[in-house]
């Protein structure tokens, strides 16, 4: 097992570095300089623009560069950002917990309510409620997510005043308001960006779940726990959805890039300063290492999360335990 | 591989999702095909004080902020948008089928390396790689738009066909092939590429509404096609200050992307059915 844990690790790390080498390759194949991109209408003198060419190595040999460009990575150094003039590092360091935030209650609402529906489907197979649950999956599949959350911000928040329509905190809640009423506020700017995110995710959980249990429910001792007597919720709880979880497992490994690309457009549209708005700032002020240190950050954290996935699934399956 | 398809067809057609798919499909691209060619230009500025105006008889769904008429756009841009969308797709899927093929029939090394460097790809979201390469450009014209798209978007391609070569390598014919000394580039296309069809046309399939949606939302963030190429999403990105008091400049637009990628969706979903029973 402590075998199978090394070589998935390493696994990862390989993967990681497969990574980290098409964007270092990306970043080389881009036509347009990114000093060029930087300087822009700003008058600067030769002298200087060299400095900065020396700085980012960008005229030392492509090896070379490479190795630099590993390196830094490897130690976390992702450079400065031109538009704050700061580490990028720093700036993702105080962006991330809005956007795990906002991930993370968007998953819990998904593995929660998304499961429950997928669940209550498949045991309606067939029929209205399934149908109409289809249907409301496939089209929330098809709508853009930031159109989603303009209409969402309009209805909700500027018709109705029911939720703030950007940010994370008011900016009325004074400095001196207790953790209990800081909290609210932020839960209620988190309800609309969460609930954007989530539809465009929950599909697909909903669909998988489905189609996982209706294969479940399908098989022999599920006909032996009904045949048995056993109450309908026993058979689709405890024998059909204990099985039925673990493809779900697998999603979790793909669901997490169609949250990352979700919470850009959310976090946009909701002025959610977390990592998604760093990046779409960055694409206007053509922000190059930040753009670089968040493609950098979320394919580690993706990395991270399928290499999370096989555990879990080790711990859980004893099939894949003993193997 | 004719009959196969024609075969692939009728089941879809079968389906009572996917004769709805086939339907709008085929009506979205006889649109675009066919409407530019009586309607006005898109870029023809008929008053531009007048700016948005409601839907009339005169403008079946109305005229966007610069009094341009929507139905006209909204049929330019579809060829727009439907074009690049399946450019791109054609592309990915062919550079996704050629190293998943590849890498599948040839195993060893080369399948370790190249799924290795596939794996750190697909661990990068899409989106991401777009942003680096796009938001350096200026103006980035629609062959490139493609192009780009295009060779951002094999990665799971090229996992799934791997898959199938993989099942298929050592599937008696192909090695009854190879026993009469068939070359591997023989192998490749005449025997492991057919069977590899039916997965690789459903990806394609769902790649399609992918790259549509992916579209839109590039837009939405000032990248991709610029005006005054009309497409669906720059379209909802140009009118996005009216949007709420000039609701026909984005809801049409938006229907149009939103049916669109459903019925591609639908018929993808028919395909798998048909093709792949043991996932339906």
């Amino acid at each position: 097992m402590i075998r199978w844990l090394l070589i998935r690790t390493a696994q990862a790390l390989a993967t990681l570095a497969a990574a980290l080498v098409i964007l270092f390759f990306l970043m080389r194949l881009v036509p347009g300089d990114p000093v060029t991109a930087f300087i822009g209408d700003r008058a600067m003198s030769q002298a200087d623009v060299q400095r900065i060419r020396d700085r980012y190595c960008l005229d030392c040999s492509l090896p070379h560069q490479f190795s630099q460009f590993i390196g830094r990575a490897f130690r976390g150094d992702l450079g400065t950002s031109i538009q704050h003039q700061r580490p990028v590092t720093q700036l993702m360091a105080e962006r991330l917990p809005a956007t795990l935030l906002l991930g993370g209650s968007t998953l819990f609402l998904n593995f929660t309510l998304g499961l429950a529906l997928g669940v209550w489907q498949a045991v309606r197979k067939g029929r209205t409620v399934d149908r109409l649950l289809t249907a409301v999956s496939l089209v929330g599949y098809a709508v853009p997510s930031f159109w989603l959350g303009l209409i969402l911000a309009w209805m909700f928040a500027v018709r109705l005043h029911w939720f703030p329509s950007s940010g994370i905190t008011s900016i009325q809640l004074s400095s001196e308001a207790g953790p209990i009423e800081t909290a609210l506020d932020i839960g209620r700017h988190l309800v609309l960006p969460v609930v954007t995110l989530s539809v465009v995710s929950i599909a697909a959980m909903m669909r998988y779940q489905r189609n996982a249990m209706i294969e479940v429910l399908r098989l022999d001792y599920i006909r032996t726990a009904r045949a048995k007597g056993l109450a309908e919720s026993t058979v689709v709880i405890r024998h059909a959805w204990r099985n039925a979880l673990f493809p779900i497992l697998t999603l979790f490994g793909l669901w997490l890039p169609i949250l990352a690309t979700g919470s850009v457009f959310v976090e946009s549209v909701f002025g959610w300063s977390g990592l998604g708005l760093l990046a779409t700032n960055a694409i206007g002020g053509r922000d190059y290492p930040v753009l670089m240190g968040s493609a950098i950050l979320v394919s580690t954290l993706i990395v991270l999360g399928g290499l999370i996935t096989d555990i879990g699934y080790m711990i859980l399956d004893p099939q894949v335990r003993h193997r | 591989m004719k009959d196969l398809f024609i075969d692939t067809l009728r089941k879809v057609w079968a389906l009572r999702a996917g004769r709805a798919g086939i339907v709008i499909l085929t009506l979205a691209f006889l649109s675009a095909a066919f409407l530019p060619l009586i309607t006005q230009s898109p870029i023809v500025q008929a008053n531009i004080e007048e700016g948005a105006t409601r839907p009339s008889t005169h403008h079946v769904l109305g005229t966007d902020q610069l009094n341009r008429d929507i139905l006209a756009r909204i049929v330019w841009g579809g060829r727009t948008s439907l074009t690049v969308a399946f450019l791109s797709v054609l592309l990915s899927v062919t550079l996704g089928a050629m190293v998943g093929l590849v890498a599948g029939y040839h195993g060893g090394w080369l399948d370790a390396l190249l799924m290795r460097l596939v794996d750190g790809a697909l661990s990068i979201p899409r989106l991401f790689i777009l942003l680096l390469l796009l938001a350096l450009q200026q103006d980035i014209g629609l062959t490139m738009f493609i192009l780009v798209l295009g060779t951002t978007g094999w990665f799971g391609v090229s996992r799934i066909v791997r898959g199938e070569a993989l099942r298929l390598r050592h599937a008696s014919y192909v090695q009854a092939a190879e026993a009469l000394g068939a070359r591997s580039h023989r192998v490749i296309f005449r025997h492991l590429f057919p069977n590899a069809m039916g997965p690789l046309l459903v990806a394609a399939t769902l790649g399609v509404g992918d790259v549509i949606l992916l579209e839109a939302g590039l837009s939405f963030l000032g990248l991709g096609i610029m005006p005054p190429t009309p497409s669906w999403g720059g379209m909802i990105h140009e009118s996005r200050e009216i949007m709420f008091t000039g609701w026909w400049t984005n809801v049409f637009p938006l229907l149009s992307i939103v049916i669109t990628v459903l019925a591609v969706n639908l018929v993808g979903e028919a395909l798998r059915d048909v093709l792949d029973p043991m996932n339906a």
